[in-house]
């Protein structure tokens, strides 16, 4: 009785490799993260688009999110199969550069982002101002600022700096909002910090589960809400100390195996038919102003008046002892 | 002779289980140059080493007077519990963390009625919420483990104690306590050892920083820092706990040895009186602990149920099949070593062990480094995940199998002997037969463990390979939190149907 699933399962597995069958294309390897390729995310129809016009097969590899993006090609080295890699967090590509593993992209660095933004080796595809999100039927005064929070008795969950980018997005805000204030804003932020996770999955489930007043994401996280559940309840608070961007950004592998293909998929990247997938897929602004405009729903998010975004090279070196202030004041 | 067959497959096997977790650990260390920890991995380790002592004295502490009282109570519904008391620890966690937060949140059941009754709420956050939290996981588990102790002693010498008229203490000292003695070392560390690489639990409701575990900082150490020698540090850090914890709890055990029974059903003395008013209390009150927050689970997932994507179920079939292959495979461990072990020697408990003490993120990074070089990493996916969950639940079954081998051992070695019944026979008529009801308990286990892992397959798994679990991840992850709480009540209701048909086979099989 124990054998039947083991060979049925041996089948599986011989079965599931032999139908990677070979096809005449040439293969397009990116390697992103999750969210991009999962059916909801941006990838089945980036494929779909992409495919119709290169005549090769772009196949997706995924991992957890933009940190572990990084760790997995430190891991793969010179033996990634993949071309692209596609989702790093600008935070983190002074270490991506670092591993000497990319190329210049050559593709022109043009975009739209509200500050100035340009980078041999890395390509924005999209972007988003992290924001503090809230539900205005329980919440009809959200705070406009960290101060105005920690002066509250609200309750926020935030996700952790050493396993999340949107938690080293948090920790980078503060540091650029307040510099040499920073561990003051966050010794009076420590009763308001319900709990830390580890992820931004397990923040968002708890906020949406009642169980937060508040949660760090994103400006266009009520975007979803609006858009795809017609509910219009979200909100995300404008601050008046500016809110810190999240820029994604795509880069070409130096052992690119098709390096022609590659070069093609990053000049896609930043057209029209791709950057319209990103907002109602990814739930972020494209890198490039529509020609359609965006989707209706996102001109009900907020602007935020000032934006916040350290150069690479700034990131990081204040993560280490933005870190260890973040690690004083709330371990006490 | 066919002893010496089992000795060397389970030395085989050990050999491979040592291997299969300490070449990874090897790949990710070559870098370790000198091994000191940093003032923040020794303020991790205290509290990893606090949270892990106490949840496991507590989970156990807790367990013995409700596995008592389901040993020697008989009510409608009582086997129903014992197999519902398998479902907390099969939860996947961060469904199980919304399901504690839905009853004992800030804006749970629990603070409800206290503010309700003009009380001042209570906040988990904390050592306390970690504590609950590692309760509810382990504490079913140790009473399940503790309950079969109790259900292996032959219900002859309970008579016996009863015709020579033993009060209730003198039955306590002379027949339990001796089955607690060779029973909780074992628990204890199981309990010990998984509380030890508890991570996101114990982050999401510590509260923040001061809740920073080893296991995190491996974390930490693997993504962001890409520090994969200091990760082998901390990861040896585990083992080296791992180890010591189990000497000490090999050094508490002391075997039983009942003799043999008839087989006959039976358990110990039920007195009436404030006894069985207590024993009712206290079943009551384990299973309103264990079932509001499954019940939380099960409100929150019913609405989305009837128009799951078909996505989620392609996933659930391939979970289905790694939690079979994996059952297969953990299970034949188990008991080949669970068979050595029972001949008095040591070292097939430690080996099968030695899985608990392994972070599965080190595990899957290290096998990433050694395979990736010669093979696909997403061909891979399926096999590897199959092993990994094979290795990991291994201690778990071999925890449930080893004390009844020995007492199979000790009670029908030299009857089985002198009959000659020997190799495949023995195994056949007498081993299985008798062993079926922790067979049945531990396949549960591990099929069900196998369903809801997901640290290994997220690093290898491609396009169209992802399993249920990780299904749940990236529902929640696109926002779909309705779609993501069906889908994970799909996944607990399949991991539980994995646990109930094995669990009911073997009870069937035990009591026939």
């Amino acid at each position: 009785m124990t054998k039947s699933p083991l060979a049925l399962a041996i089948c599986t597995a011989v079965l599931a490799t032999a139908a990677m069958a070979q096809t005449d294309k040439p293969v397009l390897n990116v390697l992103t993260y999750d969210s991009f390729t999962s059916e909801w995310g941006p990838g089945p129809l980036v494929e779909k688009t992409f495919e119709a016009q290169c005549g090769c097969d772009l196949v997706f590899s995924a991992v957890g999110d933009g940190a572990e993006l990084l760790a997995r090609l430190q891991l793969e080295g010179k033996n990634s199969t993949a071309s692209v890699v596609l989702g790093l967090d600008s935070n983190l590509i002074t270490l991506a550069a670092a591993t000497g593993l990319f190329t210049p992209h050559g593709q022109n660095t043009a975009n739209d982002l509200p500050v100035p933004f340009a980078d041999p080796l890395f390509l924005p595809y999209d972007w988003g101002w992290f924001a503090v999100v809230y539900d205005k039927t329980k919440l009809p005064n959200a705070p406009d600022s960290f101060e105005a929070l920690a002066a509250s008795d609200l309750k926020i969950v935030i996700q952790d700096p050493r396993s999340s980018t949107p938690g080293l997005g948090l920790l980078l805000w503060v540091k650029a909002a307040y510099g040499d204030r920073a561990p003051e804003i966050w010794s009076a932020l420590a009763d308001n910090i319900l709990t830390v996770t580890p992820g931004w999955t397990e923040a968002y489930g708890m906020f949406t589960a009642g169980e937060a007043d508040m949660v760090l994401s994103y400006t266009t996280s009520p975007a979803y809400h609006l858009i795809a559940e017609g509910d219009d309840s979200k909100a995300a608070a404008a601050f008046t100390e500016g809110h810190y961007l999240q820029v994604e950004v795509a880069g070409k592998l130096s052992n690119a195996p098709q390096p022609e293909l590659a070069d093609q998929f990053l000049m896609f990247v930043g057209s029209d038919a791709f950057q319209s997938i990103i907002p109602t897929t990814n739930w972020m602004y494209p890198a490039h102003h529509l020609a359609a405009g965006l989707p209706k729903g996102f001109q009900q998010m907020i602007t935020p008046k000032k934006s916040l975004l350290m150069t690479p090279d700034e990131a990081a070196t204040a993560r280490k002892p933005a870190l260890d202030e973040w690690l004083t004041a709330l371990s006490r | 002779m066919a002893d010496r067959a089992l000795s060397l497959t389970a030395a085989g096997l050990a050999v491979g289980i040592g291997l299969l977790l300490l070449a990874p650990l090897a790949a990710l260390g070559l870098g370790l140059q000198g091994f000191s920890l940093a003032p923040a991995e020794l303020a991790a380790l205290r509290f990893t080493l606090w949270q892990a002592v106490l949840s496991a004295g507590l989970s156990v502490a807790l367990a013995i007077p409700v596995a008592r009282a389901l040993a020697r109570r008989r009510f409608r519904g009582r086997d129903l519990l014992i197999s519902t008391l398998g479902a907390p620890f099969i939860l996947p966690v961060i469904v199980a963390v919304l399901g504690l937060l839905a009853v004992f949140g800030r804006a749970g059941w629990v603070n409800q009625t206290l503010t309700g009754l003009g009380l001042s709420p209570v906040s988990i956050y904390g050592l306390q919420g970690v504590v609950l939290a590692h309760v509810f996981f382990n504490m079913p588990l140790a009473v399940r483990m503790i309950l079969h102790g109790w259900q292996a002693i032959p219900a002859e010498r309970f008579r016996l104690a009863a015709s020579l008229g033993f009060s209730p203490a003198d039955t306590m000292r002379h027949i339990e306590r001796p089955m607690l003695r060779a029973v909780l070392p074992g628990v204890a560390l199981v309990i010990f050892v998984i509380c030890l690489t508890s991570f996101a639990v114990a982050l999401t409701l510590g509260g923040g920083p001061k809740a920073t575990t080893v296991e995190l900082a491996i974390y930490q150490a693997l993504r962001f820092d890409f520090d994969l020698a200091g990760a082998a540090r901390l990861a040896l850090v585990q083992f080296a706990l791992c180890t010591a914890a189990y000497a000490v709890a090999t050094r508490l055990a002391l075997p039983t040895g009942f003799g043999a029974g008839q087989g006959r059903a039976g358990g110990p003395p039920a007195p009436k009186g404030w006894p069985l008013r207590l024993d009712v209390l206290v079943i009551i009150f384990a299973a309103m602990f264990l079932a509001l927050p499954i019940l939380a689970v099960v409100l929150d997932g019913l609405p989305g149920m009837l128009d799951l994507p078909p996505q989620v179920w392609q996933a659930a079939a391939r979970s289905l099949i790694i939690a079979l292959a994996s059952t297969a495979i953990s299970l034949g461990v188990a008991l080949t070593l669970a068979l050595a072990a029972a001949r008095g020697r040591n070292w097939p408990g430690f080996a099968a062990s030695l899985p608990l003490a392994a972070s599965s993120l080190v595990l899957g990074t290290g096998l990433f480094l050694i395979l990736q070089p010669y093979f696909r990493p997403a061909s891979l996916a399926l096999p590897v995940t199959m092993a990994i969950n094979a290795a990991l639940s291994l201690p778990f079954a071999f925890r449930i199998l080893a004390p009844e081998a020995r007492s199979l051992f000790d009670d029908y070695n030299r009857l089985t002997s002198s009959l000659g019944i020997t190799g495949f026979a023995r195994l056949r008529f007498v081993v299985l037969p008798r062993l079926s009801r922790p067979l049945g308990f531990a396949a549960g286990l591990v099929a069900a463990l196998s369903m809801g892992d997901l640290g290994v397959i997220a690093l290898f798994a491609g396009e169209g390979e992802a399993t249920l679990p990780l299904l749940v991840q990236r529902l929640m992850g696109a926002y779909r939190i309705q779609t993501a709480a069906s889908a994970a009540l799909l996944l607990v209701s399949l991991s539980f149907a994995l646990f109930w048909g094995f669990d009911q086979w073997g009870r069937r099989h035990a009591s026939a």
